[in-house]
């Protein structure tokens, strides 16, 4: 199964993956993808550095699918980390309940 | 209000440099994660799925338009336009850096506000009445007594580090809008035979994975005797609560496992070490801190009774927010304002910072400058004259905050949910949109009446779903989401815990579910005014689930 590694940054708490350059970037169409034992214990070793360096925390690996549209993680919460809220929130809530009462 | 006094500022003042040292450290590599996650947690400062969230306490719910301005200041520019009211009458940012919590605290100290004990295995917000010190019903305002415990309770030496968080509900009114049953401690006051004041005490109220409705232990608890009476409550759960499990440590569990008359004779005898100690409350110190909440001066305002019967004749749907939102006053020239944050297909208690700044601006032209947060998530203006209401609903209703349906099926308490929270096993927010769509007609809502949806995203309950009239839980089965249906919960004087129907039902399916269950009880109930609760409590589980799942499955 294919794994990419995510955590959360430590300065501003948002969502990151770890891409192929060893960079944690904000997207996960970006992230480094594991395919075999070797690399996702690569991946692991990243994370606990990362964390002993304090660049993120609460570091996981995780399952994901690759689609044709790109990385598709397995698990619900997983998916709704990498788009964000899957309800409008703040301002563009309120459009849309404007929207729905017009 | 309660004003900080200056040991309140310097204290307050104090946490905030500590807490920036802290965070300086933590940036700077000094102190690990482990190191310094309680910390952040003691400054109500958590890690939920897309980035931190701070809660900020709001004291027994009550604010003041210049705290709400700067609530709307913080979400304007550290967070993103808005924030989400809680269950627990608190405030919470999803967005904020750490970097900038510092400033943030900062900001709050300087309206005397902050975020402590809003986490951790302390002592909350000790939460009460929205309508206190107004409602027509009330018997004393409870805030008083809140801000007592509020003050004997913060950063309590001996109950900073209880087996588990802990809950304190007040109500002075006998019908009970502030959930006291289902709290660590509940107090109800009452007057005695000598029209003397006290409280009835509960213990052992909560939800969570075992929901149990607390029993009461006193009768007539003196006021002097409030604080010798909790602090032996907390003593003996501080001693015997379990602190090997984490799903037993809550205070319901030791009185389940100890029985509550040994866990009552246990309490006494505490009583009797602490009952003649300085913790005996002087009626000096109860008048003084009363004197903080005394009502505003509210002039007879006459005038509001004729124009309003008229301004209802005029406008329908100004008439049904009278009906649901505004609520009976001790002066009867004016009226208690509910400000729904549920409009028809929004999050519910969320409100933009342009919304907040709004609501500070009309508490002081029309709410005498007060504000309260409901733990049903929505804001209240509690003393409003009647000869205001129109003008008020004008202002409101133009900038989406007139929605008239208190306590009505689209008055849904929400949890965060899977959208953010880290905890949560299904999304709560979508679920509570759909289902508000759903019955979103004005027509419809006031057929149904008075119906309470509560909806949690996982089994700790945040959303209150044990207690609704209908709950919903959401789970997560097989990697989906999956949401079970609970009848006849209930939060007032009748605290009820609610049964479940049965199998659980897919996203796409829950919203037709709850409208079979609705339509079962407008089919059955005996006349129009009884109530969904009403109807269930008279027919029970049976014929909703007969509804629902087919004669088979229901016998």
């Amino acid at each position: 199964m294919s794994k990419v590694l995510t955590a959360n940054k430590l300065i501003d708490g948002n969502s990151v993956w770890l891409n192929a350059q060893g960079e944690w970037v904000e997207t996960i169409a970006d992230a480094f993808i594991a395919r075999h034992d070797e690399a996702v214990a690569a991946l692991e070793e990243t994370g606990e550095q990362a964390v002993s360096d304090n660049l993120v925390v609460d570091v996981a690996v995780i399952d994901v699918k690759e689609t044709e549209q790109g990385i598709w993680p397995i698990r619900l919460r997983e998916r709704i980390r990498s788009h964000g809220p899957s309800v409008a929130y703040g301002y563009e809530a309120l459009v849309q309940e404007r929207t729905q009462a017009a | 209000m309660y004003r900080y006094d200056e040991f309140d500022h310097a204290f307050v003042k104090e946490r905030v440099a500590q807490f920036r040292d802290q965070v300086e450290r933590r940036v700077n590599g000094d102190i690990t994660e482990a190191a310094f996650k309680p910390l952040r947690l003691m400054n109500g400062l958590y890690l939920q799925l897309h980035a931190y969230m701070l809660r900020i306490a709001v004291p027994y719910g009550t604010m003041s338009p210049v705290q709400m301005r700067k609530l709307a200041h913080i979400a304007r520019t550290y967070d993103r336009g808005y924030g989400h009211f809680t269950t627990r009458q608190n405030i919470q940012f999803n967005w904020p850096k750490l970097s900038d919590i510092p400033d943030i605290l900062e900001e709050l100290a300087s309206v005397e506000m902050h975020a402590i004990q809003t986490s951790g295995n302390c002592i909350r917000n000790v939460t009460t009445d929205q309508f206190a010190g107004a409602a027509a019903d009330e018997i004393a305002d409870p805030r008083p007594y809140a801000e007592i415990l509020r003050q004997w309770s913060s950063v309590h030496p001996e109950f900073s580090f209880l087996p588990r968080k802990f809950k304190i509900a007040v109500t002075g009114a006998p019908h009970d809008r502030a959930a006291i049953q289902v709290h660590d401690i509940g107090l109800q006051l009452v007057k005695n035979e000598d029209d003397e004041i006290g409280f009835k005490v509960y213990i052992g109220g909560g939800q969570g994975r075992t929901p149990m409705i607390a029993k009461k232990v006193r009768d007539f608890l003196p006021e002097e005797d409030l604080l010798t009476y909790v602090t032996a409550i907390m003593r003996v759960y501080n001693l015997h609560g379990r602190r090997d499990n984490k799903y037993k440590a809550r205070i319901k569990i030791l009185v389940h496992e100890t029985g509550l008359e040994e866990l009552k004779s246990q309490i006494e005898a505490e009583w009797q070490h602490l009952k003649d100690t300085d913790l005996k409350l002087p009626d000096a110190d109860i008048e003084a801190i009363t004197k903080y909440f005394e009502k505003p001066n509210l002039p007879d305002r006459a005038e509001g009774w004729g124009q309003l019967a008229q301004w209802k004749k005029a406008d329908a749907a100004f008439a049904t927010w009278i009906q649901k939102n505004v609520g009976p006053h001790q002066h009867p020239d004016y009226g208690t304002v509910t400000i729904s944050l549920k409009p028809i297909g929004g999050v519910p208690g969320d409100a933009t910072d342009a919304q907040m700044d709004l609501v500070a601006d009309l508490a002081e032209e029309f709410g005498h400058n007060e504000i309260r947060v409901t733990h049903e998530q929505n804001l209240v203006f509690p003393h409003v004259a009647l000869a205001d209401l129109e003008p008020l609903y004008r202002v409101l209703a133009a900038n989406g905050l007139a929605t008239g349906n208190a306590g009505l099926v689209t008055d849904i308490i929400a949890c965060p949910g899977l959208d953010y929270c880290a905890l949560a096993n299904a999304r709560s927010i979508p679920v509570a949109q759909e289902i508000s769509n759903r019955f979103g007609d004005a027509e419809r809502q006031k057929t149904i009446g008075e119906l309470k949806i509560k909806i949690s995203g996982c089994i700790n309950a945040c959303g209150h779903h044990h207690v609704g009239h209908i709950g919903i839980l959401g789970v997560e089965k097989k990697g989906a989401e999956l949401y079970q249906i609970t009848l006849g919960g209930s939060a007032d004087e009748n605290t009820s815990v609610g049964q479940i129907m049965g199998p659980g039902f897919e996203p796409d399916a829950i919203t037709d579910a709850i409208e079979k269950v609705v339509d079962t009880y407008l089919e059955l109930r005996s006349t129009d005014d009884e109530t969904f609760i009403e109807t269930y409590r008279r027919l029970g589980m049976k014929p909703f689930k007969t509804a629902l799942y087919g004669e088979k499955t229901a016998a």
